[in-house]
Parts: structure tokens; C-alpha cells; sequence
């Protein structure tokens, strides 16, 4: 699962849907890899629109990164150096950071889903699913 | 506004009026369809000018190219006196341009070398003083000439010629549809979807950059590359995690064909998920979906769950080394049959929540052929049905459903499962080779 997934996913119960708790999901035991990507500058600029900041910041600190800007960069313009840079650091993080292995947990039922071979689960056992 | 030639491929014509229309509406194009037929592969159309014409073909499927148009005619003197009339002032234009002349023939038969010079000595009076330069000219000028078959040949003598400079060709005759055959792709599966039409319902989805699409029922990801092909962001659910995996982790797996096609860059996930219970968090916009959901054929419609509750009753509590059962890595989750008209249902409820206003769903729905459809088609008040489009097989057939989303004005109808007088039973017709239905209890 790719870094940018982790802010795209919440617990699959339906009960905690609701429940800000149930985003992001709590990662621990990670193991992470980095995969070289080639860079979009663009589907990168469209991706930042959709971004939680705030769960992005949350993600990276349980993966060991606390060094994330406190705000979500703004203004971004592909041609301009710092705004380049921004997105250079950004892809790195978001696209070429692989969790190859890992948990998941639900701050709100703490139900524990698995990364296993790079592929996340979110199958449910018969008595949180319906 | 001037007039272009469109020269349509003759493939799945039943689909190509929706995908020229859905192009249209997708580049912001006017276009006025009202000479279309499905017979015809040619077709003239006003356009305000060449970059239009340029954006409405350049990523078809089902059309081959778009010409401006310079004359037309019954023959040979006819098509010349229009080129004389109506063309004259483009000329000084190209005077000095590289230029290459190219000739199609519909249904005609293949001309000689002699034949052919022959053909575009007779449009010497343009007067081009520009090199010939058959690899890389700056303007390609193309005779289109329309045959039929009479007595078991092409007529000797065309119907009718136009003739037009070329804008562009499609993303058809630039090969996307051969380079994404499924059996050139390092990974494909039983249950992967034709290239052709995977690449069409990305159109008609309107799959593009800086869109994000999704598939609820990846399998081994054929509208993944195709969505892909057209530059927007895919990813990728599956309730079976084998596909997802592939068959091996190098070269058979669907980031294999990501690679091939070099649009990895465009490969955002896959993740194992029943859709019933999906973990996609509510405020994650997706932009168009594309899909083919289980019809129990060649795979199972499955959801999470046990079929028999009173036997699975307190494994929740079940501890296997000092761990809950169901929280363990090697934990298996339980799945259960579920019916597909619910499933479809949850599809268009989950399309009406996530999809932008204009937003797209384009999903194939196979059905019997003695089977009365729209009692089949499920609707959502906030959806508006805009195409139902048929790919017939003998006994059975499929249809590409296109949705989109409409603003809070729209007032269309519900009609889920419980509204439905048919059911859609398509995977037990199958099994049992579509023999007339015996009457059921319901
Ligand atoms: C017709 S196949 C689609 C195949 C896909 N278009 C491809 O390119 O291979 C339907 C898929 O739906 C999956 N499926 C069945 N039930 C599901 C569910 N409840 N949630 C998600 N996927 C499901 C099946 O595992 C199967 O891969
Ligand atoms: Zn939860």
C-alpha cells in the first residue's frame, strides 16, 4: 500500500463511519520501502487538492516522520523552484514510500486490519460486517 | 463554424454515437450528431475549428481520424468541381508546405502503386510546391473513397469521395486497441475485460487528467490500464486478494502492466475490500467509476459474512494463542453468496454519494435476450441513466450503463431491488444454457 493510501482509507465498520476516530486509521509495526516513481508534477498538484492534511501529518508521525509542514502547501505552481521542491519531497512520501507489511487499528472499535505482501486487507470478520 | 469529416471505425457501432457525444461533452464542444447513422463511416460535422476537432477525436476509440473538409462528390469531377468551389482560399496556406497525399478506401479493393499515383495526379491544379515527404510532412492530405460490396466484391467505382486535410488520427490508429490486447499484457485473467471496450468505457466515464477513478471489482485491473491510457489517477478494490496479488510477484501482477504501458506514475492502489463494507473514507472524491461487478460466472458474488449464524456464533470470542482469532495476521474472514440486484443497488448508491455533479458510473450488466431489460436496470433518484448500450452475444448480451450525477434540481426515481418486478438472475441462466425460465417460486 502506497503512503497516500493510508489518507484515503478509514475503519470498514459501519458503525464507526460516523466517528472521526475511525480516521486515519492508526499504523504501527510497519515495514516500509522506498520505490523509485517517475515524477508528475501535475497528478501531483490534483492529488494535494483531495489530501486530509491534518491525518497525513497524524500517518507520517506513526511511520517515524515528524517533519511534515504543520499546514498543507498552497499556491502551488509547477514551474515555480520552491513549489517544485515541495512537490519533489511530497512525491517522495506519498508515492515512492511503500508499507510492505504492517497493522492498522481503529481508534474507534480497534479492530486490527493487516498490510500483508504490500496488499492491505479490509475484509471484515462476520461480526463487524453487514 | 466549418465543416470536418469524421471517419468512423466500423466496430461496435452501437457505441460510437455515445462516445463522440460523451467526447464532446467532455472537451466542452458543441456538436450537433443528427446526421450520425450506425450504417456509415463517414461523418460530416461543424466545429468551430481545427483544435476542437483535434480534442473531440484525438482519444476516441471508435472513430480513425478527422479531416477538414475540401470538397466531397458522387465522382471523381464532381469531387474536384466542390474542391474548386468551396476550398480555394485554404490553398496559398499550404503552397510551400512538406505535404503527403494518403487514400482510404472503404470497403474497396486494393489500388496498385500506378493506381494510386494516377488517383493524386488529378489534384495537381492545387498547385503544392512543397517536398513530398512521406515520413514526417507537415500536412497530410487524405482522399476518402466509399465502396460497397456488390456480387461478392467491391464495386468498381466508389459511391461517393471526399477529400480533406487531416487534423489528427485516433488514439485507435495511433494502436492503442492492439497494444492493450489482453494477450500482449505481461498479466491477464479469465475474468479481465476486453481492450477495446475497457478503453471505450473509460471515454464514456470520462476518464482524464487530474481525475481519480475507481474500480469496486479490480480483478486483475483491465479498466485500471485503461483508465489509465487517458491520464487520470486509478485505483482498485477486490473482495479476492488473489488477483490483486497476481500470479507471481515480478512480472505477472497488474503493476507488471502499469509497466508495460508506462503509466505506472497513474497506478495509485489495490486494496482487498468487500465494497459492501468499504474503508474508502466518505470525503474522498472519486470522479468516475468504471467496473463489470460479479455475475457469479467466473466468479463468485461474495460479501463478508457466514452463511451459517447459528454455527458462527461466539467466534468472536474465540483465543488462539492468547489472541482473539479474528484479530490475527493469518486470520481468514468468512464470506457469504449475496444477491446482485442488492449489489447493484449499493453500486448506485455509492456512485450518487461520491461522484462530483457531471461525474460518471459506467458499469456492464450481461442479460438473457428473452429477458425484458428495463425491469432489470436499477435507478437512483440523483443518477440520471444516460446510456444502455448492447454488445450482443447469441443467447445473451451485455450492456454498458452509463450514470451521472445530477444536481439537487434533478428529480429522477428510485428503483431499487424491492421496485423491480425482474430479477436478475443471469448467472443461473447461464449454468443451465438459457433454457426458456421454468416459474419460479418467488
Ligand atoms: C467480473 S469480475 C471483474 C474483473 C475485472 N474487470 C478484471 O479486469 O479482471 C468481478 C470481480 O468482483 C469481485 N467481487 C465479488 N464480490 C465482491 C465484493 N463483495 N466486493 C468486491 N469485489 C467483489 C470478484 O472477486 C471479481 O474479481
Ligand atoms: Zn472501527
Amino acid at each position: 500500500m502506497k503512503f497516500l493510501t493510508t489518507n484515503f482509507v478509514r475503519c470498514a465498520v459501519k458503525s464507526c463511519a460516523a466517528s472521526s476516530d475511525s480516521f486515519p486509521l492508526v499504523f504501527s509495526e510497519c515495514q516500509l520501502v522506498q520505490q523509485e516513481q517517475d515524477f508528475d508534477a501535475e497528478f501531483l498538484t490534483s492529488m494535494l487538492d483531495r489530501l486530509d492534511w491534518p491525518a497525513l501529518i497524524k500517518v507520517a508521525a506513526d511511520l517515524g516522520n515528524n517533519s511534515i509542514p504543520q499546514v498543507k502547501p498552497e499556491n502551488i505552481d509547477p514551474e515555480d523552484p520552491e513549489s517544485e521542491r515541495i512537490l519533489r519531497d511530497l512525491h517522495s512520501l506519498l508515492l515512492e514510500t511503500q508499507i510492505t507489511e504492517g497493522k492498522m487499528i481503529c481508534n474507534h472499535c480497534q479492530h486490527v486490519y493487516y498490510i500483508k505482501n504490500s496488499v492491505a486487507n479490509f475484509l471484515l470478520p462476520p461480526h463487524l460486517a453487514n | 463554424m466549418k465543416q470536418y469529416l469524421i471517419y468512423l471505425a466500423q466496430s461496435h457501432p452501437g457505441f460510437r454515437k455515445a462516445e463522440l457525444e460523451s467526447l464532446a461533452v467532455l472537451e466542452n464542444i458543441e456538436l450537433d450528431l443528427a446526421d450520425y447513422t450506425d450504417e456509415s463511416p463517414f461523418l460530416v460535422v461543424r466545429l468551430q475549428n481545427d483544435d476542437e476537432a483535434y480534442r473531440l477525436v484525438h482519444r476516441s476509440i471508435l472513430c480513425r481520424g478527422i479531416y477538414e473538409l475540401w470538397g466531397h462528390g458522387d465522382d471523381l469531377q464532381s469531387l474536384h468541381d466542390s474542391i474548386r468551389l468551396t476550398s480555394q482560399p485554404h490553398w496559398a496556406e499550404y503552397l510551400h508546405k512538406s505535404f503527403k497525399f494518403e487514400i482510404i478506401g472503404y470497403q474497396g479493393k486494393k489500388k496498385t502503386t500506378k493506381e494510386q499515383v494516377a488517383l493524386i495526379e488529378t489534384f495537381e491544379y492545387l498547385g503544392f510546391e512543397g517536398v513530398i515527404d512521406m515520413k514526417t510532412p507537415e500536412v497530410r492530405f487524405t482522399v476518402l473513397e466509399k465502396y460497397h460490396i456488390e456480387g461478392g466484391g467491391p464495386t468498381a467505382q466508389p459511391d461517393h469521395v471526399w477529400f480533406g486535410r487531416e487534423i489528427c488520427v485516433s488514439a485507435r490508429v495511433r494502436g492503442a486497441v492492439d497494444e492493450y490486447d489482453l494477450k500482449k499484457r505481461p498479466y491477464h485473467g479469465t475474468t479481465s475485460f476486453d481492450a477495446e471496450l475497457s478503453l471505450v468505457s473509460c471515454n464514456l466515464a470520462h476518464c482524464s487528467r487530474g481525475k481519480v477513478m475507481y474500480d469496486p471489482f479490480v480483478g486483475t485491473g483491465s479498466f485500471l490500464v485503461a483508465g489509465a491510457y487517458f491520464g487520470s489517477s486509478v485505483f482498485g478494490s477486490d473482495i479476492d486478494i488473489r488477483p490483486l496479488h497476481g500470479k507471481d510477484s515480478k512480472t505477472k501482477n497488474i503493476h507488471a502492466n502499469f509497466e508495460k504501458y508506462g503509466t505506472t506514475h497513474l497506478f495509485g492502489d489495490v486494496l482487498t475490500m468487500d465494497f459492501t463494507n468499504n474503508a474508502l473514507r466518505d470525503t474522498f472524491q472519486i470522479d468516475c467509476i468504471v467496473c463489470d461487478p460479479p455475475y457469479g460466472v467466473r466468479e463468485g458474488l461474495k460479501v463478508c459474512g457466514t452463511k451459517n449464524e447459528a454455527k458462527a456464533e461466539g467466534k468472536e470470542n474465540l483465543i488462539i494463542n492468547g489472541e482473539k482469532a479474528f484479530l490475527r495476521k493469518d486470520y481468514i474472514q468468512p464470506k457469504k453468496p449475496y444477491e446482485l440486484d442488492l449489489l447493484l443497488d449499493d453500486l448506485l448508491r455509492f456512485a450518487a454519494q461520491k461522484l462530483p455533479i457531471g461525474g460518471r458510473l459506467c458499469f456492464w450488466m450481461p442479460t438473457a435476450n428473452d429477458e425484458l431489460i428495463p425491469t432489470l436496470i436499477p435507478h437512483h433518484e440523483n443518477l440520471e441513466l444516460i446510456y444502455s448500450l448492447v454488445q450482443d452475444f447469441n443467447k445473451w448480451s451485455r450492456r454498458l450503463l452509463v450514470y451521472v450525477k445530477r444536481d439537487e434540481n434533478y428529480k429522477g426515481i428510485t428503483m431499487s431491488k424491492k421496485d423491480r418486478s425482474g430479477v436478475n438472475n443471469f448467472r443461473d441462466r447461464y449454468f443451465s444454457g438459457f433454457r426458456p425460465e421454468v416459474e419460479t417460486e418467488k
